[in-house]
């Protein structure tokens, strides 16, 4: 038997080969590949109903595949049963037994498992401590804040210490300021345990700040899968583009700007923080709207029948009606395709420079 | 000012109340002072008896008797129509074809008046071509049986009927509770690694406590409410090996007219049934988690 702080310091990594899932008729996980490396945290991040909780409930066994493969650690558990994949699991809802105490809660898994008692109160006094719940484990669920019942949660799924975590949209229910505490102490929690985390989320913000990998998944297929910089700094697609980062990234067809009007096939992108103003800059625009947001304002303008946005720092004074010219640098152009949606860098340096001359 | 509330108010609560009094506290008042006193027969009337009537019911045979067979028929039907009632519900609850009809299969006795139940089960029971013989005569070549007409079977027989009537409606309560259970609760227990029967043992029972708490209470009154299927089925007999409380006060005040004495029994009868419901409570509510 292999002690518990060995199990803990080595994730397992997860393969997903294809996988793919119909609720009658409608596809909701189609073709699914992804890699979790071992020990990483690896969000799962889309608008709502792309298949990001069927396809974490499909990793945890709670949902079959109808095709495809899934491997955690050597092992092939696509035909097994939740229990045996070994792995724990934070449900959005956080699933607290309603009549057990929140110590009975954490152990809940261990009783099952008939792990002696004695060993039993040693962990869930590691647990209790290392989530602040010493104080409140003779308490009901439902005599706990929100924050707290989170934790609760989090804490039967650690105290197994199982190589596999698996959450949905778990701080979905708390309110702003709790969900950035929760998100510090989530990540902190996962790097000292090591296991390996697959979290699912709507929100591009906890999956950029949290995540070792996003996989951005679009109408049940992975639109990308990279590290957050990567995504923010090199979308593959255009829909990848305006998830990620708020506002989204503006996108232009190319054939609005006069030097470009053969180029009707590319799309280019540029962040509303990349915009500057610039007398000489290439997207001549009219401000529509201005919202004022602090530090910067951001400014709603249309070129050419098409909106886009640029974040500015407030000392520009800007009104409604006016004419205002932007520029950008190079490399904060993006080029897609149009038709095919797939990200042209090849092009960027050449129509970046005959934009600019 | 005020009184002119209290003047309202009390106009607002005088209907309700009228009709409370009228067919409620006042009956079971006469009751209790009809208890004390002789039955009034003729130009003879109902003389005060003091406890008389209470010690005559002490000292009654036949009285003991019925408690003892209410007692048997109690715990005859009690905890295996409560039991089913979980197993079907269970069974109803899970995604299985056709499942609405299965609900509405089980669910059917519940809607049969209980004399047409006792009458089904009547030709069940028939000696020699009833369903019963026909069956263990053809598998087991069983000669014919009386199962009503024999006191040793009477009795259970009335409580299978019973029993077959009764689950059917608890399932409905049972269900209800089973589908306000979020189903992530058993998700969740999967995925620590417990089995089904971990499952519901740990986790649907201790869930469906507040339902079992108000099933058996039910079942409780029920056991001691409902006699109708003995007028059909045995009629309290043979030699009241199938008669009940209830069934006993009846003849007694209506087939003997020995109304003083019924009252009596009446009064025993309602000082038991709130023994039992307080009891109940008491030995329930520790065990039950409430939302
Ligand atoms: N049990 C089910 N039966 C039928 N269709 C389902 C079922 N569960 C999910 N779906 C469908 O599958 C698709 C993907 O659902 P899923 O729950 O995975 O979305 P999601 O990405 O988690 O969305 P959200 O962010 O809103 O939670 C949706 O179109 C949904 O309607
Ligand atoms: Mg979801």
């Amino acid at each position: 038997m292999t002690t518990a702080s060995q199990e803990t310091r080595c994730g397992k990594a997860i393969h997903l080969e294809g996988i793919s899932k119909t609720w009658g008729g409608a596809v909701a996980v189609d073709g699914l590949t992804i890699d979790v490396p071992a020990g990483s945290f690896t969000a799962l991040l889309g608008p709502s109903g792309c298949g990001k909780s069927t396809t974490l409930r499909m990793i945890a066994g709670l949902e079959t595949t109808d095709s495809g493969a899934i491997r955690i650690g050597d092992e092939n558990v696509t035909r097994k049963g939740c229990s045996e994949r070994d792995l724990s699991m934070v449900f959005q809802s956080y699933a607290l037994f309603p009549h057990l105490s929140v110590a009975e809660n954490i152990v809940f898994g261990l009783k099952v498992r008939r792990v002696a008692r004695e060993r039993r109160d040693e962990k869930l006094k590691r647990v209790a401590a290392l989530l602040g719940l010493s104080a409140l484990l003779d308490r009901k669920p439902a005599q706990l804040s929100g924050g707290q019942q989170q934790r609760v949660a989090l804490g039967r799924a650690i105290i197994a210490e199982k190589p596999v975590c698996l959450m949905d949209e778990p701080l979905s229910n708390l309110d702003a300021k709790l969900r950035h505490e929760m998100r510090l102490e989530i990540r902190a929690l996962q790097q000292q345990l090591g296991f390996t985390m697959v979290y699912v989320t709507h929100d591009q913000v906890e999956a950029i700040t949290m995540a070792d990998q996003v996989v951005l998944l679009n109408k049940g297929k992975v639109e990308q899968a990279a590290a957050p910089r990567h995504l923010y700094e090199r979308p593959s697609t255009p829909f990848a583009a305006r998830f990620i980062g708020t506002p989204p990234m503006n996108l232009f067809p190319a054939e609005i700007f006069g030097v470009l009007s053969d180029a009707s096939d590319l799309t280019l992108g540029v962040r509303p923080e990349a915009l500057k103003f610039s007398s000489e800059g290439p997207i001549a625009g009219t401000v529509r709207a201005v919202e004022f947001l602090g530090a910067d304002v951001l400014a709603d303008c249309m070129v050419a029948g098409t909106g886009f946005q640029a974040r500015l720092p407030a000392a520009n004074m800007l009104a409604p009606g006016q004419s205002a010219q932007f520029s950008f640098s190079p490399e904060d152009l993006h080029v897609f395709d149009t038709a095919s949606g797939r990200r042209r860098d090849d092009l960027q340096t050449e129509i970046g420079a005959r934009l600019r001359a | 000012m005020i009184k002119r509330e209290w003047i309202y108010g009390w106009l607002l609560l005088l209907p309700a109340m009228v009709f409370l009094f009228a067919f409620t506290h006042i009956p079971a008042i006469t009751t209790l002072i009809n208890s004390f006193y002789s039955t009034p027969r003729g130009r003879r009337p109902a003389k005060f008896l003091g406890v008389d009537n209470y010690e005559r019911m002490l000292a009654d045979p036949v009285f003991w008797k019925v408690l003892w067979n209410n007692l048997w028929f109690a715990i005859g039907t009690i905890p295996v129509s409560v039991g089913l009632a979980i197993l079907m519900a269970l069974w109803v609850n899970d995604r299985l074809a056709g499942r609405g009809f299965v609900r509405m299969a089980y669910f059917t006795p519940t809607v049969l008046p209980l004399i047409a139940v006792a009458n089904i089960w009547l030709f069940f029971y028939t000696p020699g071509f009833g369903l019963f013989d026909q069956i263990t005569g053809f598998l087991f070549g069983w000669s014919a049986s009386n199962y009503l007409g024999n006191p040793e079977t009477a009795l259970n027989a009335v409580i299978v009927v019973t029993v077959w009537k009764e689950a059917g409606f608890f399932m409905i309560f049972y269900l209800a509770a089973l589908q306000a259970i979020p189903v992530s609760l058993k998700e969740a227990a999967q995925i620590e690694g417990a089995g089904r029967w971990i499952i519901f043992w740990r986790i649907t029972f201790p869930l469906l406590m507040p339902t079992t708490l108000f099933v058996s209470v039910n079942a409780v009154i029920n056991s001691f409410r409902l006699v109708d299927h003995i007028f059909i089925l045995t009629d309290g007999g043979p030699d009241n090996a199938s008669s009940l409380l209830l069934f006993y006060i009846y003849e007694t005040a209506f087939r003997f007219w020995e109304t003083g004495y019924a009252a009596t029994l009446t009064v025993a009868l309602l000082v038991l049934l709130s023994l039992l419901a307080i009891g109940q409570f008491f030995f329930f509510d520790r065990k039950v988690h409430y939302k």
